[in-house]
């Protein structure tokens, strides 16, 4: 391994090219990319590289990059692509195709507003819009973070006991455009730590048909099935975590990542780099005797409901720091993380930084005494933070 | 009317099962049955996989677990076909796998939602063979107009007829340069298998066009379709051409432009009758047509 100064971008693609070089002795790699900002570096570099066995396909589309990538997946082989924003929402509608046809294939998204009026910074809106595709879900707080993801998403997703394709996440500019020092693997580690890829249902010269049509009873079973993969990720995240840490010397976070929680009784709950800012206003807070916690939510899907409901059993205050809205009902995080507090706690939900703004440590502290100053929780509040 | 020339036996290498099997769900008289049931012969042994957007021919191999086709068949989104074909054809290539892959879409799939999909991957001269059983109407939905309804035709969102003329498919592939586009009349069995083995042969993106009879779409007996396609031909409503390399054109089916084929035709759908249809206008879209297409012909002329 070396280390290299990379941007999340080229993480996250320097990824991909281990995980399709390591799959060379299987049946290949490839997928189709489409650019947008700011993921555009991630596909330029990815299209830089050299295969043995693999291709990437220039498409003209994000909706054609993800058929691309089924039929490189159906076909048995790795896949990967990464989009954004608008782009993926374009894509939605293969987004689910893939998920429902359980293909194991990996997107890079950076998080960026959805438009018009056009706004390229960062905002989770675009990704959680896909929270009910059938997909993994997980946000990434920094670039080794990213890379690691990757690697780590093919195995959860190619191992039988799962089949679900996974979306890595992270934030537009702040780590897509930004340069950290990041270990990157060998192939041999690569090869060590993902199999050769088989995927049960490709399609072979069998006469079958895939994708036809279901009946309710059929499509009942179809979900309860997808819904079981989904209910056994928990377990072999755990497995995989072990695996990583063998071959890489180095685990990756856990799907709930918790900072001074030991004795909290106000948690503070968020998603992607809020949650290093969030970090930095517990310590202040500490030194001030507060006893406050963090939690960073780094798997979404399939969301951590049992450990998080375990988490917070102590807390009486509980924040919940959104970047994202959904309009008419609050923060996406802050409305499913409800039902994991205490009975009787206090769960505010704050929704800062929605297009981008600099969520800094400041913010933060002002939000945790107005969640120390409430006797009931209000309606979700959006709070600005300016530029 | 001329027939196409017959000089060469046709050999029909059986395959070991037909592509469309019994038990499938399409209606009496569909013109994709025809189509696929040719496809069969065309193929042989070959291994395939198709790809099949939303519409009805991935209804035709019924419910799962059970499949009428008697062949890999996944399929994709409305709009896909031609990108998840792609990824199986870069997989087939680079694991030296022999297998043909076909996208068999209809027109809705072709001229319409999948036309992006299908322009960049002919663009791309990807190594697929992409037909289109064109029945010139939303047949799934229940006989909606799309771009290949051509004038006058009465569809339920064109309750007084159609008053645009059928957007030119082949053309538009033509003007991609790709290897082989041909147009495919099911009245002519010969042409057909000629055809849709030049298809499967050629190396990178080959595209053929079939006009598909629909009776339940057309209004019309389920028995007349072949006669149907037959005089859509000899009217010269539908010409039968094939273009190599996006450049020279070749009439394989000479028109004779007989009016009275054309008001049979007419008579013989109900989709023709409601409305009244302006004949000179659809004789003008017909001769505008074909001084086009002759002009691409070395003779220039028939």
């Amino acid at each position: 391994m070396t280390i290299e100064l990379l941007s999340a971008n080229h993480a996250a693609a320097m990824a991909a090219t281990l995980a399709g070089r390591a799959n060379r002795t299987g049946r290949g790699f490839g997928g189709g990319v489409y650019p947008i900002t700011p993921q555009t570096e991630c596909i330029e570099l990815l299209c830089r590289q050299e295969f043995e066995k693999g291709h990437i396909v220039r498409v003209e589309s994000e909706h054609s990059a993800m058929a691309v990538c089924m039929g490189f997946s159906l076909a048995g082989a790795r896949s990967f692509t990464a989009s954004s924003s608008n782009g993926l929402a374009y894509m939605t509608e293969n987004v689910f195709a893939a998920g429902f046809y359980r293909l194991p294939i990996v997107m890079m998204a950076v998080n960026r507003t959805l438009g018009p009026p056009w706004n390229i910074w960062v905002d989770h809106g675009d990704t959680l819009l896909l929270r009910d595709a059938g997909w993994m879900q997980f946000y990434c707080e920094d670039n080794q973070e990213v890379l690691d993801t990757v690697l780590l998403a093919y195995r959860l997703a190619e191992d039988h006991r799962i089949l679900l394709p996974a979306l890595v996440c992270q934030d537009a500019f702040v780590l897509s455009h930004t340069m950290m020092q990041t270990d990157v693997p060998a192939l041999e580690e690569v090869e060590r730590f993902l199999p050769t890829l088989d995927l049960p249902h490709r399609l072979t010269d069998q006469a079958v048909t895939l994708g036809g049509l279901d009946f309710p009873h059929e499509t009942e079973v179809h979900r309860k099935q997808h819904a079981e993969a989904m209910a056994a990720v928990p377990a072999v995240y755990a497995e995989c975590q072990a695996a990583f840490e063998e071959v890489f010397g180095r685990r990756p976070a856990d799907p709930l990542v918790t900072y001074r929680m030991e004795d909290a009784e106000i948690a503070l709950l968020s998603m992607g780099t809020t949650a290093s800012t969030v970090r930095q206003a517990v310590d202040e807070a500490r030194k001030r005797g507060l006893r406050v916690g963090a939690s960073r939510l780094r798997m979404f899907r399939p969301f951590p409901e049992r450990e998080l409901r375990a988490l917070l059993a102590d807390c009486a205050r509980i924040a919940v720091f959104d970047r994202d809205i959904s309009l008419g009902h609050g923060g996406i995080l802050w409305s499913e993380s409800r039902g994991a507090a205490p009975p009787g706690s206090l769960v505010q939900g704050y929704m800062l930084g929605l297009g981008g703004g600099d969520i800094r440590p400041a913010h933060i502290t002002s939000l945790l005494g107005d969640l120390c100053a409430r006797s009931t929780a209000a309606e979700p509040e959006i709070v600005e933070v300016g530029q | 009317m001329s027939e196409p020339l017959l000089g060469e036996p046709v050999e029909c290498r059986a395959r070991h099962e037909p592509i469309l099997r019994p038990g499938n769900t399409n209606c009496g008289g569909c013109g994709m049955s025809i189509g696929l049931n040719m496809l069969s012969r065309a193929v042989g042994n070959t291994p395939i996989q198709i790809v099949i957007p939303a519409c009805c021919g991935i209804v035709t191999p019924g419910h799962f677990p059970y499949s009428a086709y008697g062949a890999p068949v996944v399929a994709s989104t409305f709009a896909s076909a031609a990108a998840v074909a792609t990824g199986l054809a870069h997989v087939a290539r680079l694991n030296g796998a022999e297998t043909r892959v076909i996208c068999w879409a209809g027109d809705g799939g072709t001229y319409d939602i999948g036309m992006a999909t299908l322009s960049a991957a002919a663009e791309r001269n990807e190594d697929i063979l992409y037909i289109c059983y064109d029945n010139e109407i939303y047949g799934n939905t229940g006989g909606q107009r799309s771009s290949a309804t051509p004038l006058g035709a009465v569809t339920t969102t064109t309750p007084r007829g159609k008053s645009l003329v059928k957007k030119d498919i082949l053309s538009i592939m033509a003007a991609h340069r790709i290897p082989y586009a041909a147009s495919i009349s099911l009245a002519h069995p010969e042409d057909t298998l000629r055809k849709m083995r030049r298809g499967l042969e050629t190396s990178g993106f080959s595209f053929l066009h079939i006009l598909s009879p629909c009776p339940t779409g057309w209004k019309s007996e389920p028995a007349d379709g072949i006669e149907l396609v037959r005089m859509a031909v000899s009217a010269g409503l539908f010409p039968i051409y094939e273009i190599n390399g996006g450049g020279e054109v070749t009439i394989n089916v000479e028109p004779d432009f007989s009016q009275e084929t054309l008001g049979a035709y007419f008579r013989l759908q109900g989709r023709f009758g409601k409305a009244p249809i302006d004949i000179d206008l659809v004789r003008d879209s017909i001769r505008e047509s074909w001084d086009r297409l002759l002009r691409l012909t070395p003779q220039g002329r028939l």
